[in-house]
């Protein structure tokens, strides 16, 4: 028998952290670390491949590679892996954004060590939280994603990091409270007919669960996930989170931990509430188009690098959000989509902001100017990664929005019709706030002198870079091996939800 | 004596046989201290080594004494507990000025934690009110045992007084029980069902009673001081040991004898669980102290211990004795690395602590977690205690009551992380020089790390603890 491909997805980090807890001086660190993140992106693409020969050998199981083993008997809580499309999907995302961000934070020279632990928590979590299959666990690996982020951003971080630090964790903590909530509720209510209760995702899924408790447990679980994808008006940690992070948690964070909140928000949430998602959703819609428009404009108005990101973030997860709200298969391909476009997109983003601020040392942007002329390589893919987020054909955003509101038009009636349309607006709005980025910053003259010695990409960052640059533009030129992948188990969600 | 009565009653044999040893020992000439505490180390390692050997269920004194499977379990995390606690007062009993000291702490310690023992063992409210009595006097002598302090000696008065009053009240829901049942013997008074309002008046004081010893708000106002002016290791034992004895106790009373009429008692626990969380909460947002520190946030816990009781089915029994485990283990390996500090520095703010890290990387990990564990943060114990308590609450339907110390978890979680910046963020000129750990305050906090990382994954203990909660009756 084969091992089961999703171990190792879980071992390789454990063992990376072992192993940077041995070694000494900051390079094998970082060797080390920039090792294991390596396997782990392997051990994702055979992944990826053993998935589809599995499917292609005519497997038809929802869930594949799955192994279950009892852990607390008595609350019936297993450890449970397993993954459909949609968690490959996100799980290849998780491991490109990973690798990417060891080689952006080369640098760190203060506490080496422990920077790259921490990071390597963070993403181990993510991890664990994709494949489990099990409310439990799932929740466990949530919060142990999260809780690095204290030490990360507060250690490592720039500008008022402290207060950051703790608004994002007691955010995101206070998310998980309710999140909690839900969870109880739904494991009570996982057996109304009297038999074994479960945490169970995909046992759940068979059960219907009294409309009163979806009613009630609802809000609580969408909200506990939207707290981190950046749901309105739970979203204030996002921007002084992530413009006081260090870069690579910046990447992370954005680029895959908000995704899990949309990730729980469907499998969770939607997928196991079905009805009270069809009832209530009117409310999340209205929160999310708020969000998208909101988030646009709030890009517009800043000045700090970061934080145009950090707002265009919120702007693109409330869109995330708000495609899953639609509810049909178009609109959900378009979220998944734009899922992981945003996340690689976001990170390459953040990656560059990072690279630009160690070199000029501001990330205001009227404080700069004319960086094309001394920093082409990173000044152009700085472009490359406008115009993925403002959409444009043949890279990865384009995509994403096009399908989701495509799939949101499908609605006929008017409040569905209403919202894509204001929602649609946001792409307006993003190219204003990128394209006036990309002219201060990289066009017209040199701004200051001192910038003409400033060096280019070094290797570490052309790996960092090149490797993100090269997953937007696959996924922009061939985006049906995604759709593929993601397509069945959406379908099959999506017919769980339409009652 | 037949050997069948010493292993019934083995614990309180041994620890008998202990304190006898204590009062010759303390006759020993000053020099040879030092062997008295290895002595005393060594002993009691062994005594709860024994602990863990098989028991057979048994009662004594015409069922006055009882003992069983869970009595066993809980005397031995009572055990586990003290004997940390040695380990750990090891150093500040080796220190000149504390040589005359040694032979009286250990002879209040264990007579104390007798006096719990019985508490446990009670087969009938005289012999837990003996156990009470015995188990809170001892320690008042203990709160005051830096007499050249002004706050020790406050301390003490304090807790003699409270100690007086909650002993008090204690009694007088006693006898009124005894006014309606007629019996004080557990056994005769589960059979006899009583819901009228003086049954309901007489628990309520029973509850209120022990309710001081576990610092249930608004029951908590002595606990603060005290924390603040006893000596450390004292200041440990009553976070720890005797907050637990007086949890066990009261869980084995509510469960056991008045199992059978939960409505009366689980909807106070509903409450005092909500009162206690907050107010605890609230008070240790803003110490700088982390003695008074610890004394909020061990109120806090408090609170989340009688959210067990909300669930008068054996889950909620389960819950709290598995959490109340793990909480030992946390604020142990949290007082442990505190002594550590005080011992050599005398520094006891958390401003102190910046820059910790810097100086002392493995005692700030070890503290990092052990907070980590008391805010129930994963992937380490607390988490899991945290998560089966609410879930037990849940399980009566209870979400507003769960949302609402979830809520103040996350609150919680802002005051841990406090400690936590403050070591590993706040820059500072003098940090805490680089500090040597003693062999035993190895022992001490390498026992309780693998605790706090273990026993979340290990889930056989928790259903180790579930046997023998569904193995015994009364």
């Amino acid at each position: 028998m084969i091992m089961n491909p999703l171990l190792p997805l879980l071992f390789v980090p454990f063992l990376t952290i072992v192993g940077i807890a041995l070694v000494k001086d900051i390079s094998s660190v970082r060797w080390v670390s920039a090792v294991g993140m390596g396997t782990q992106l392997i051990f994702a693409f055979i992944l990826l491949y053993l998935f589809y020969k599995e499917r292609n050998a005519g497997n038809t199981d929802s869930m594949l590679f799955v192994s279950s083993t009892m852990w607390y008997e008595s609350f019936n809580i297993h450890l449970k892996f397993g993954v459909d499309g949609i968690s490959v999907a996100m799980i290849l995302l998780t491991a490109i954004v990973t690798f990417a961000g060891i080689f952006a934070s080369w640098q760190v020279e203060y506490l080496t060590k422990e920077f790259f632990i921490s990071l390597i928590i963070l993403a181990g979590g993510v991890f664990g939280f994709f494949i489990s299959l099990d409310l439990f666990t799932m929740f466990l690996f949530y919060e142990l994603a999260v809780i690095p982020m204290y030490l990360l951003i507060g250690i490592w971080g720039s500008g008022p990091k402290e207060y950051s630090a703790m608004k994002l964790t007691l955010m995101l903590m206070g998310g998980s409270a309710l999140l909690l909530v839900g969870m109880l509720g739904i494991y009570f209510n996982s057996a109304p007919d009297g038999g074994q209760l479960t945490f169970d995702l995909t046992e759940i899924a068979k059960v219907h669960i009294p409309y009163a408790a979806q009613m009630f447990f609802f809000p609580f679980t969408f909200i506990g996930f939207g707290v981190l994808g950046a749901l309105f008006p739970f979203h204030t940690w996002s921007p002084d989170g992530h413009a006081s992070a260090p870069t690579a948690v910046s990447m992370l964070h954005a680029g895959v931990l908000m995704k899990l909140g949309g990730y729980g928000c469907f499998r969770v949430a939607m997928y196991l509430l079905p009805e009270a998602a069809h009832s209530l959703a009117w409310i999340f819609i209205i929160l999310t188009g708020i969000g998208v428009v909101y988030g646009a404009f709030g890009a517009i108005w800043q000045k700090d690098l970061k934080y145009i990101n950090a707002y265009s973030s919120v702007s693109h997860c409330g869109l995330v959000l708000f495609a899953l709200l639609m509810m049909n298969e178009t609109a959900t391909t378009g979220a998944i989509l734009q899922m992981i476009s945003h996340g690689l997109m976001t990170a390459l983003f953040f990656a560059l902001i990072g690279m630009i601020y160690g070199r000029t040392h501001t990330r205001m942007i009227n404080e700069m100017g004319g960086l094309m002329k001394v920093i082409p390589f990173l000044s152009v893919v700085y472009v490359i990664a406008g115009l993925a987020s403002l959409g444009l054909p043949g890279l990865s955003g384009f995509v994403a929005e096009m399908t989701i509101f495509v799939g949101s038009f499908q609605h006929t009636d008017t409040f569905h019709r209403v919202a894509t349309i204001v929602a649609c607006s946001s792409i307006v709005i993003t190219a204003v706030y990128i394209l006036r980025v990309v002219g201060t910053l990289l066009l017209g003259p040199i701004t200051n002198n001192h910038y003409l010695e400033l060096k280019d990409a070094q290797w570490f960052e052309k790996i960092s870079t090149v490797t993100l640059v090269t997953s937007i533009a696959i996924i922009g030129l061939t985006p049906f091996w995604i759709s593929t992948l993601i397509h069945e188990p959406l379908a099959q969600m999506i017919q769980h939800l339409i009652p | 004596m037949s050997w069948q009565t010493f292993s019934i009653m083995r614990f309180e044999i041994l620890l008998s046989l202990m304190i006898l040893y204590q009062l010759v020992a303390d006759l020993s000439e000053k020099e040879n201290k030092r062997m008295v505490v290895n002595a005393t180390i060594f002993i009691f390692g062994i005594i709860t080594l024994i602990g863990f050997l098989p028991s057979e269920d048994s009662s004594l004194f015409g069922s006055m004494y009882i003992t069983d499977g869970l009595r066993v379990l809980l005397k031995n995390i009572l055990n586990v507990s003290t004997l940390i606690i040695l380990l750990q007062s090891a150093v500040w009993l080796g220190k000149e000025e504390n040589h005359s000291k040694t032979g009286p702490f250990y002879l209040l310690i264990f007579s104390t934690l007798i006096g719990m023992y019985f508490m446990i063992s009670a087969g009938d409210f005289l012999m837990l009110y003996l156990g009470l009595e015995l188990a809170t006097l001892p320690l008042t002598i203990l709160a005051a045992f830096d007499k050249k302090l002004r706050r020790s000696a406050e301390a003490g008065i304090k807790l003699m007084m409270s100690s007086a009053v909650s002993s008090a009240i204690l009694l007088f829901g006693v006898s009124l029980m005894y006014g309606i049942y007629g019996t004080l013997h557990f056994a005769e008074m589960t059979l006899l069902q009583d819901s009228s309002a003086l049954s309901i008046l007489s628990l309520v004081f029973f509850i209120s009673g022990l309710g001081f010893k576990l610092s249930l708000v608004p029951f908590h106002l002595w606990t603060a001081d005290v924390y603040e002016g006893s000596p450390l290791p004292v200041t440990t034992y009553f976070s720890v040991v005797s907050k637990g004895a007086a949890l066990f106790t009261l869980m084995l009373v509510l469960y056991r004898v008045f199992g059978d009429q939960p409505r009366v008692w689980s909807l106070t626990a509903y409450f005092l669980s909500i009162t206690t969380m907050v107010v605890g909460n609230l008070f240790a947002l803003r110490q700088q102290n982390l003695k008074r520190f610890l004394a909020f946030s061990s109120i806090t816990q408090a609170g989340f211990m009688m959210l067990g009781f909300v669930n008068p089915d054996a889950l909620g029994m389960n819950t709290i004795i598995y959490f109340m485990l793990i909480y030992s283990l946390s604020n142990l390996a949290v007082f442990g690395v505190l002594s550590i500090v005080i011992n050599a520095t005398g520094k006891e703010t958390m401003d102190d602590f910046n820059g910790f890290y810097s100086t002392n990387p493995r005692l700030s990990l070890v503290l990092l977690l052990a907070l980590f564990s008391l805010a129930g943060i994963p992937p380490v114990a607390g988490f899991f205690g945290k998560f089966f308590l609410f879930t037990a609450a849940a399980a009566k339907g209870m979400y507003i009551l769960v949302f609402i110390a979830v809520l103040n978890a996350t609150l919680s979680l802002y005051y841990y992380l406090l400690v936590v910046k403050a070591m590993f963020i706040n820059k500072n000129e003098s940090p805490i020089p680089y500090l040597p750990v003693s062999g035993y305050e190895k022992v001490a906090l390498s026992l309780c790390f693998a605790g706090i990382v273990l026993i979340g994954f290990l889930s056989i203990i928790f259903d180790y603890v579930q046997a023998m909660v569904n193995l015994t009756s009364l």
